[in-house]
């Protein structure tokens, strides 16, 4: 087995260092006024605005209409996030299923078809999408915010990996079993696939969280703003003499990171069985 | 419980691969019928035709009195046990083996006593709460099994099941699944390509090579008769000894030694001679004896195998441990013990096997 050095430790904290610092950075600053900071700025000690500052992004109602809080915008980026992860993986679960069980003509066609679209960003086709959803009068809901992104390539591609690599004679046992297609679905494909549902989840979840240039032009109204809207919104008040609110903008951009590390250490083992695990 | 009956089935597969061609088996009710054959001989093909899990695509399969050609697998009353047990893996062995009942709507009461009767039968009672990746590969065929018994099927279709087990293991679950099918008395199709363990289950064999029936009947009447050099050089181990003779009027060349027969034979020209190597001897002094060049010696602990030559044709002979080995050994053999095939490789007809045959006294002596 390979003795660990003192050298390999050097490393992996010098790495953990680099990750770290801006996180920490982030933080201490955020406790710091925003004159402070605009004076000084960045700062490594802890300021004593912590409680402040925390509790006005969390609960202080801001914006033009003054009825989005940091609370509200975090919910809103939350059923982003959930609606996206879950959506997707129902989506490219099924879409995986039927390529994978059913030999129908042109299934191999229709993956590669899926699988191009790999090649397409958002960004590529953001305009037809728009147009698509505003006739559809989905402009300003959930619905319109989620919807369009829910196709997944990379889900689709994972999930069809994963089913080719299940025993055919599963399959075939539940059959003679007297199992229909929902009922393998159901009954053994889906649990056979936790871990890999539980990765899939994690990158999507992060993916749909961190969303930006979607639910900019998808949302005018200020009650579908998420966090990552919020951040800009808060730095874009630059009138005349007044200060941004540096702290503020640290203090959210730290909140905004908390419930993704959440999900990724909750499911972290998961994540890493469901990326590496054969024995099935 | 149900007889089988396999009318003229074939599989055809795209490009026209014939992987069976006209397969006719009638299987009665509780029969143990073996399908045994080399690597791609379509046994499984053919087993999984009868499952359904292939499509049929000529000729016609009945399970009982009923057609099941387009019947669903589940519907066919079958129950299969898989080569890699095919368990589920995220359920306990109590759920694998009620998932089948569960499908049918069958009441909870009667899932739970099946089950307990059958994990006893098995002794799987301590394992039941476990995962399939909790148990040794025995005991996983065994909750495969379970899973099978618990559906009380018109007829168990066994795939290569102990083909994943090690030797030891293979010969004691081979004795459980035997008495076990002896007990229950289903009908039972199982497909191998090991010859021991078709020899030890089968009420009858069916020999399948490339697709065809090579011959059907009961392992003895295979061993003793076999219907083809096909047959002969695939059951029974080591392999049958075949020659290359020829048969002139009523004399039989083979080797540099020759034989008589009393009658004329109803054949002539070159014929593969069959011996099994038990049926050699070491010749009694003064009796008349084929001379072979030993190569080497196989030590099997009750016997030895003996490889060596006669003349420039391979033979091996299966002689008693005692037996003094030595360079040039002289063979004693029984005329009446040899089987005859054509140039097709087709077992001759019998009345020429039975008839008596004598070692010509200037024949015998011939040596290379």
């Amino acid at each position: 087995m390979y003795k660990t050095k003192f050298f390999d430790h050097v490393i992996l904290i010098v790495g953990c260092l680099l990750m770290l610092a801006p996180i920490i950075v982030a933080f201490t600053t955020s406790t710091h006024s925003a004159p402070e900071i605009h004076q000084k700025g960045l700062m490594l000690s802890l300021g004593d605005n912590f409680g402040e500052t925390y509790h006005k992004v969390l609960f202080a109602q801001t914006g033009f209409n003054g009825t989005v809080t940091g609370l509200s915008m975090m919910l809103n980026s939350l059923i982003l996030g959930l609606g996206f992860a879950c959506g997707k993986i129902v989506l490219s679960m099924l879409a995986a299923y039927a390529i994978v069980y059913f030999r129908f003509r042109f299934a191999t066609l229709a993956f590669w078809m899926i699988f191009t679209t790999l090649l397409l960003p958002l960004e590529v086709r953001i305009m037809p999408s728009y147009q698509v959803m505003s006739e559809l009068h989905l402009l300003n809901t959930y619905t319109g915010l989620i919807l369009p992104l829910l196709a997944s390539a990379t889900g689709t591609f994972f999930f069809r990996q994963f089913f080719k690599s299940v025993p055919e004679e599963l399959l075939e046992a539940a059959r003679i079993d007297g199992a229909g297609p929902v009922k393998f679905f159901i009954d053994i494909l889906l649990p056979l696939s936790r871990s890999m549902i539980a990765a899939v989840f994690i990158i999507m979840f992060v993916y749909g969280w961190n969303q930006y240039l979607w639910p900019i032009l998808m949302t005018t109204d200020e009650s579908f703003f998420t966090l990552m809207r919020g951040i800009k919104q808060i730095l874009q008040v630059w009138v005349g003499a007044q200060i941004p609110d540096y702290n503020e903008a640290f203090a959210m951009a730290v909140l905004a990171m908390l419930p993704p590390v959440l999900i990724v250490v909750v499911f972290q083992s998961w994540f890493i069985k469901g990326l590496t695990e054969t024995d099935k | 419980m149900a007889s089988i009956d396999i009318n003229q089935v074939s599989k055809l597969y795209d490009g026209g691969v014939k992987a069976v061609n006209a397969v006719d088996i009638q299987i009665a009710d509780g029969e143990f019928i073996v399908l045994v054959g080399p690597s791609g001989c379509g046994k499984s093909t053919l087993l999984r035709m009868v499952a359904g899990l292939e499509s049929i695509s000529e000729g016609v399969v009945r399970i009982g009195d009923r057609v099941v050609n387009t019947v669903e697998p589940a519907d066919r009353d079958i129950a299969m046990v898989f080569q890699n047990y095919a368990l589920y893996p995220h359920m306990t062995v109590r759920q694998n083996m009620a998932y089948g009942l569960k499908n049918r709507k069958t009441p909870k009461a009667e899932i739970d006593a099946r089950v307990d009767e059958a994990a006893r039968m098995l002794e799987l009672q301590p394992y039941l709460d476990r995962r399939p990746r909790a148990l040794s590969g025995g005991q996983r065929q065994r909750v495969a099994m379970g899973r099978a018994i618990v559906r009380k099927p018109a007829a168990f279709l066994f795939d290569e099941p102990l083909s994943n087990l090690d030797a030891k293991l293979r010969v004691s679950m081979r004795v459980e699944i035997r008495k076990l099918q002896r007990r229950l008395g289903t009908t039972s199709i199982y497909v191998t390509h090991d010859q021991l363990e078709a020899m030890t289950l089968a009420d009858r064999l069916v020999v399948l090579n490339g697709g065809r029936i090579e011959q059907i009947g009961t392992p003895l009447e295979v061993y003793h008769t076999p219907a083809s050099t096909f047959v002969a050089s695939f059951i029974g181990s080591p392999a049958m000894n075949l020659i290359t003779g020829h048969i002139d009027g009523n004399r039989l060349a083979i080797w540099p030694v020759g034989f008589t027969f009393d009658d004329e034979a109803a054949y002539r020209g070159e014929v593969t001679v069959g011996l099994r190597a038990e049926d050699l001897t070491v010749a009694a002094p003064g009796q008349p004896y084929l001379p072979f060049r030993v190569d080497y010696v196989e030590e099997l602990g009750a016997v030895r195998l003996v490889h060596g030559f006669v003349g420039d044709q391979a033979l091996c002979a299966s002689l008693p441990v005692a037996t003094a080995l030595s360079g040039e050994m002289r063979l004693g053999v029984d005329p009446q013990k040899f089987h005859f095939f054509d140039r097709e490789g087709r077992r001759l007809a019998l009345p020429f096997a039975k008839a008596r045959m004598t070692f010509g006294a200037e024949a015998a002596t011939v040596s290379a």
